[in-house]
């Protein structure tokens, strides 16, 4: 563990400074990396010095630029929602899609698309919301009803069962209604089709659930000590967990309106996180957010990369990433209460 | 005891006919139903060959080869859950949740991706099991090797099944985008479990490996019933477990395999079938084989039934249809496991 840092208010400031310069860096790598290659210097200037009649500075504008932005968003969003998963449940494999909630918010907009395709972009988010609700709701309730209680793996267990229940239903629909092509960009999951509106979604909901993340964010790290210490420590448990709730079915609901079911990145970055700054969920929040962001934004690079001239689904590559991870968890939680 | 024990060889016997003519029935219903309606009477006069051009055309062509292959695929998917099932001792054990299918799936397209100009088509298709087999049997290994930790917990098997499925499905991803579109559609149809574009040569290649894994198997169900006492008592009893346990899972790799090679990558139907039958007739396999052979066969008939009807014309792949049907089943059998 690096505990000279998890001590240390100075050095953690200076690893998200750097974490943030590097996240700059890489959304410039973004923007220039495509199908046309752009330099660095050229993206600066598109950005500060914008000039309608170059080709290259409107490719940036509309195009990339929204992307890469996106990318970042979504990435945080998805690891600020897994980080607050993690800490209420004390589940290491908690994350939005293993439970089901990205596959639950992905029914939900198939419902739209089929029966109310005159809906907004805001339509969309709400619906893709309340579908995440939904599905938190199933998964909780399987859990609470089993045998010996909600252990990790089982809650993992039920919210795959869940996802693959959902996700078939949004089959049927999607074939019914072909949808298919939207659908299977959903589950894919992908950041080809971002534009500035959005963005717009994006921040709007951001806004609200990154609020409400940090400012449940010391409750939580009380609560990760167990419930009974965060009661005897005068502490509203129920409160804060619903709160959570919210914040968690915003930024995932908003993220897969817009990018579609991203796997693993939920999983992976808090641990990352967690083993970098420490267990306060004050520095766990930010840090993850900045780490999610990084690392989906490269993905997507990567995801351009694999197989150019065409796209590969970004959720892919995160799943290879997020894969020998998760059974590295697996191995050391399967069927064990935490 | 000693009378129930008596009873339960007629009550075998009459089990099996029941599912026959169930099945017997079932073939009817599916060979009449569809987008193009033929009374259950034309269908058996087509049969005797005396139909029109168009009604043999429709059946022999198209609807018989599906629901033969729905025959065979569901007797080996179910076997194959039994032995799973038996052989690991796990409630929750199925090909399709194991991995063991996309392992084999991911075999198959990398075939397709690398062999398949160099063999003719038909060829092609009988090799194609054997290639699913290996890719099966590496899945398999796989999973057993990392959930391997002084000995083997269902949940962890479970969990660790699904990180490798994941894993497996994200290389498919990237794999069948690097395809010719032709390609790519022949490797969709794989992963869907959609049995319709059947041809005789795919219930051709399934046939040998049917009639000689599960008569195999049924041989060696005396060896099954000891395993599922525990090792301790398997090793007190005089048998050879740990060869035995090998032998059983190759046979269940390899049914599950071929099966995926022939479209039927269809996940949970492995899961449920042997418990249904357990219900009706007791823990021995020499029972449990014979009849999830039989309850498989007509599970997936009326699943692919279902699948046809239910949103006409819209054809709902039977593997949505199963999984709809099956996932809350594995969900009560969680919250039961302990």
């Amino acid at each position: 563990m690096l505990s000279f840092i998890h001590r240390s208010t100075t050095l953690k400031i200076i690893v998200n400074i750097v974490t943030l310069i590097i996240l700059l860096f890489a959304i410039g790598l973004s923007v220039a990396f495509g199908a046309v290659e752009i330099q660095l210097s050229t993206v600066w200037q598109a950005i500060v010095n914008f000039d309608q009649n170059l080709t290259s500075h409107q490719v940036i504008q509309e195009l990339r630029l929204p992307r890469a932005i996106a990318a970042a968003l979504v990435g945080a969003f998805l690891a600020v929602s897994g980080a607050i998963m993690q800490g209420m449940t004390r589940n290491p494999l908690a994350s939005p899609s293993i439970m089901g909630v990205t596959h639950g918010a992905a029914f939900a907009l198939v419902i739209v698309l089929a029966f109310f395709p005159a809906a907004t972009n805001f339509g969309q988010t709400v619906a893709s919301f309340v579908g995440a609700g939904v599905a938190v709701v199933l998964v909780f309730m399987v859990g609470s009803f089993s045998a010996s209680g909600l252990t990790p793996a089982k809650l993992a267990l039920a919210g795959v069962a869940i996802g693959t229940m959902l996700s078939s239903l949004s089959n049927i629909l999607a074939l019914h209604f072909q949808l298919e092509k939207q659908l299977g960009f959903w589950l894919a999951g992908g950041l080809a089709g971002t534009n500035w509106t959005s963005i717009q979604v994006l921040l709007i909901s951001g806004a609200i659930g990154m609020v409400i993340a940090l400012m449940i964010a010391h409750s939580i790290t009380v609560l990760n000590l167990g419930e009974d210490v965060a009661a005897g420590l005068g502490q509203n448990s129920f409160l804060v967990k619903v709160l959570g709730i919210i914040s968690v079915l915003i930024l995932t609901g908003a993220a897969v309106s817009v990018a579609g079911v991203i796997g693993f990145l939920g999983l992976i970055v808090p641990h990352l996180t967690r083993f970098i700054v420490g267990t306060n969920y004050r520095w766990i929040i930010p840090s993850s957010a900045l780490f999610g962001a990084l690392l989906l934004v490269l993905s997507d690079v990567v995801s351009r990369l694999i197989n150019a001239p065409f796209e590969t689904p970004v959720g892919a590559v995160t799943s290879l990433i997020g894969v020998p991870f998760f059974l590295y968890l697996a191995r050391g939680s399967g069927g064990e209460k935490s | 005891m000693n009378t129930e024990h008596k009873k339960r060889p007629s009550r075998f016997v009459g089990i099996i006919l029941v599912l026959i003519l169930l099945i017997i029935v079932m073939f009817f219903v599916t060979l009449s139903t569809g987008v193009i309606n033929i009374s259950p009477m034309e269908v058996i006069k087509t049969l005797m060959n005396q139909g029109t051009d168009k009604q043999e055309l429709v059946l022999f062509d198209f609807r018989l080869p599906g629901i033969v292959l729905a025959i065979l695929i569901g007797a080996m998917l179910s076997v194959s859950g039994v032995i799973l099932q038996g052989v690991t001792q796990n409630d929750l054990a199925d090909p399709g949740i194991l991995g063991i299918n996309t392992g084999a799936g991911l075999a198959v397209v990398l075939f397709i991706f690398f062999f398949q100009d160099t063999f003719n088509s038909t060829a092609s298709i009988f090799m194609m099991p054997l290639f699913a087999l290996v890719g099966a049997l590496f899945a398999a290994i796989l999973i057993y090797s990392i959930a391997w930790k002084k000995g083997i917990n269902p949940i962890r098997l479970v969990l660790v099944g699904i990180g490798v499925n994941a894993g497996f499905s994200a290389a498919l991803i990237i794999f069948q985008l690097k395809m010719n579109p032709q390609d790519f559609r022949q490797a969709t149809v794989w992963l869907s479990g959609d049995i319709w574009n059947a041809s005789w040569m795919f219930v051709l290649a399934l046939l040998p490996w049917l009639f000689i894994l599960i008569p195999y198997a049924l041989h060696k169900s005396n060896a099954l019933n000891v395993i599922t006492l525990g090792d301790e008592v398997a090793a007190g009893l005089g048998s050879k477990v740990e060869k035995e346990r090998r032998i059983l899972l190759i046979i269940a790799v390899a049914l599950a395999g071929a099966s995926v090679a022939a479209g039927g990558a269809i996940a949970f139907l492995g899961l449920v079938v042997p418990h249904i039958t357990r219900k009706i007739i007791g823990p021995l396999h020499q029972y449990v084989i014979p009849i999830s052979t039989l309850t498989g066969a007509l599970l997936l008939m009326v699943a692919d039934t279902i699948g046809k009807n239910l949103l006409t014309p819209t054809q709902i792949p039977v593997g949505i249809v199963v999984s709809i049907l099956s996932a809350p089943y594995f969900v009560y059998l969680l919250m039961k496991t302990k």
